[in-house]
């Protein structure tokens, strides 16, 4: 007997046998690349030693392995040397290390500090631990596209400002934001740039003498490398960036960051940023096609769907929208086959929507409405295929159940109803 | 989150999805919650000359356990009298689907929904009666 296997999304994909739930949640974190957990493997067994004894043959060869993974990653951010990279637990640390690290050093010089309200939380709560100590910070907004204005930086800077921390790119929203406009004002004027550049390393095209960055936070996790290991470039010459080490120890890293280095996750951090040396460009290519191919599959099917940040300046992977009159969360139950993330208050602890979507203006219930798709570069045409149909069917399904898109198709203006909040 | 199996239950296959004429005299609407929270319900409920809950609908923008809430709140009141009705309490639907502490409010609004609705239909009963004197 033949039946129509196209008729349920569902049924047809597990017959075509892809593996659920599907991933496409690649900003939060990513699989490790097989070629990175073989390059690291040896260095869990066999070159196991701490790359700080000098005493021996293990520890030279473990020092020889993390010397060549600093040059790499040097090459990868088109820094100068490999004595610019400091290692760390992942990028939560790098940005504590960049932003504590210089208001201290540097708070003698001036005390205030240049931000965006979209930053990571590592970047913000660390700016609001230091306006605790007496630092003023600047959280400059973003337009509704979800980029910073660079003459909005140049606005916010005083003659007290000492650092300015702008990320590469959004984690939600995937907005690549003007690094080497901002890199071109905080160099004539003599202040320190970090960037959080996490999201976009190996993604976007980011060199850090090129654009004048002085500090960039890295993680080896979102590039197929593994957990628990970052790292931080630090400037040494045009200028000098100094820092106060936040961790007391045995000196590692130049006084910058004491800690025994994590050997193995290092080297899988280098393989990984070699992968993208090697095939980023194409990689990009290929998951941007991808991309749009899921978002044209979906607006072509459903009305009322919003692409949340701007359009031309985003990451390959990232599809941020809201499917208006849906709630996020319910969304996500209903697509329970593919592994999203969502700006709906009801995925978080606090219960309030994203701060990013709120940042770029975006009213609470499109912001609940929202759904963030990272795709990657294990996702195939055919994983795409299969979330694009289920999306359709869910939300068509979750609208027929929702009074807003009743409500709307019957020409009612939803502002105008006086809603009880609770 | 993990939901409850009768989270699910109700989620997947919802009961009373719908919606009535709301100028039907006969017909209570209640519409709570707000989009810019996350959830809106809109129960409504079709009431006879005894003062019986013939009937229930609802629609509902929200998170599963919303959804569950209101789908669970329309099959409780189904047959019940509008003063029967009026008792549920959200506690009562909260512990019928587990749902954890995050969620209370879901079961609250599908209360409320409840009230708003019964409330409706008195205010309209009320206008009915006050005509024909």
């Amino acid at each position: 007997m033949f039946t129509d296997m196209t008729a349920d999304p569902v049924d047809s994909a597990r017959v075509a046998g892809l593996k659920f739930p599907i991933y496409m949640d690649n900003h939060a974190t990513t699989p490790v690349d097989p070629r990175v957990l073989a390059a690291m493997l040896p260095y869990f067994t066999e070159t196991f030693g701490n790359a700080a004894s000098r005493t021996h043959a293990y520890g030279w060869s473990a020092e020889a392995a993390v010397d060549d993974a600093r040059d790499t990653i040097a090459q990868l951010i088109g820094a100068e040397s490999g004595k610019e990279i400091v290692f760390t637990s992942g990028a939560t640390e790098s940005d504590n290390l960049a932003i504590k690290g210089v208001a201290e050093y540097y708070k003698a010089k001036g005390n205030h500090i240049i931000t965006t309200t979209i930053e990571h939380k590592a970047v913000l709560d660390s700016c609001k631990r230091l306006e605790k100590d007496g630092f003023t910070v600047t959280y400059v907004n973003v337009g509704p596209d979800g980029l910073v204005n660079p003459k909005d930086i140049e606005a916010a800077i005083t003659d007290k400002t000492i650092l300015v921390s702008v990320m590469l790119a959004n984690n939600e929203v995937g907005t690549i934001q003007p690094i080497a406009e901002i890199g071109k004002l905080t160099r004539a004027r003599g202040i320190i740039f970090h960037t959080d550049a996490v999201q976009g390393l190996g993604k976007t095209p980011f060199d850090v003498r090129a654009m004048n960055v002085d500090l960039a936070s890295l993680t080896a996790h979102k590039i197929y490398g593994p957990k628990g290991v970052g790292a931080l470039y630090v400037r040494r010459s045009k200028p000098r960036v100094r820092l106060s080490a936040q961790m007391d120890g045995g000196g590692h890293e130049r006084g910058n960051r004491s800690g025994t280095l994590n050997v193995p996750g290092i080297v899988g951090f280098a393989k990984a940023c070699k992968i993208l040396l090697e095939e980023g460009v194409e990689e990009a290519n290929r998951i941007r096609a991808l991309r749009d191919r899921l978002h044209q599959k979906i607006t072509k099917e459903l009305d009322a769907v919003v692409l949340n940040g701007s359009a031309d300046h985003r990451l390959p992977g990232n599809l941020n929208i809201s499917f208006s009159f849906v709630e996020g969360e319910g969304l996500m139950m209903a697509i329970k086959d593919v592994a999203v993330s969502s700006g709906s208050a009801c995925t978080s602890a606090s219960l309030e929507p994203s701060y990013v979507l709120r940042s770029m203006g975006l009213e609470e219930d499109m912001a609940h409405s929202s759904i963030r798709f990272g795709l990657g570069r294990f996702n195939t045409e055919q994983e795409v295929d299969y979330v694009a149909a289920l999306v359709v069917a869910k939300v068509q399904r979750l609208r027929d159940m929702s009074p807003l898109y009743e409500m709307h198709k019957a020409g009612i203006d939803l502002k105008s109803i006086q809603w009880a909040a609770h | 989150m993990a939901y409850s199996e009768k989270v699910i239950e109700h989620y997947e296959n919802p009961r009373n999805v719908g919606s009535m004429d709301q100028e039907d005299e006969s017909v209570g609407t209640g519409l709570v919650g707000a989009p810019a929270c996350g959830d809106v319900m809109r129960l409504q409920i079709r009431v006879n000359d005894a003062g019986v809950i013939e009937d229930a609908k609802f629609k509902t923008f929200g998170c599963g356990s919303a959804i569950a809430s209101s789908s669970l709140a329309t099959e409780w009141i189904k047959g019940k009298t509008i003063d029967e009705a009026a008792t549920i309490q959200n506690s009562q639907i909260a512990e019928e689907l587990s749902l954890p502490p995050v969620k209370i409010h879901c079961s609250v609004l599908a209360e409320d929904a409840i009230k708003s609705a019964i409330e409706d239909f008195k205010k309209k009963r009320a206008a009915k009666q006050a005509l024909n004197q």
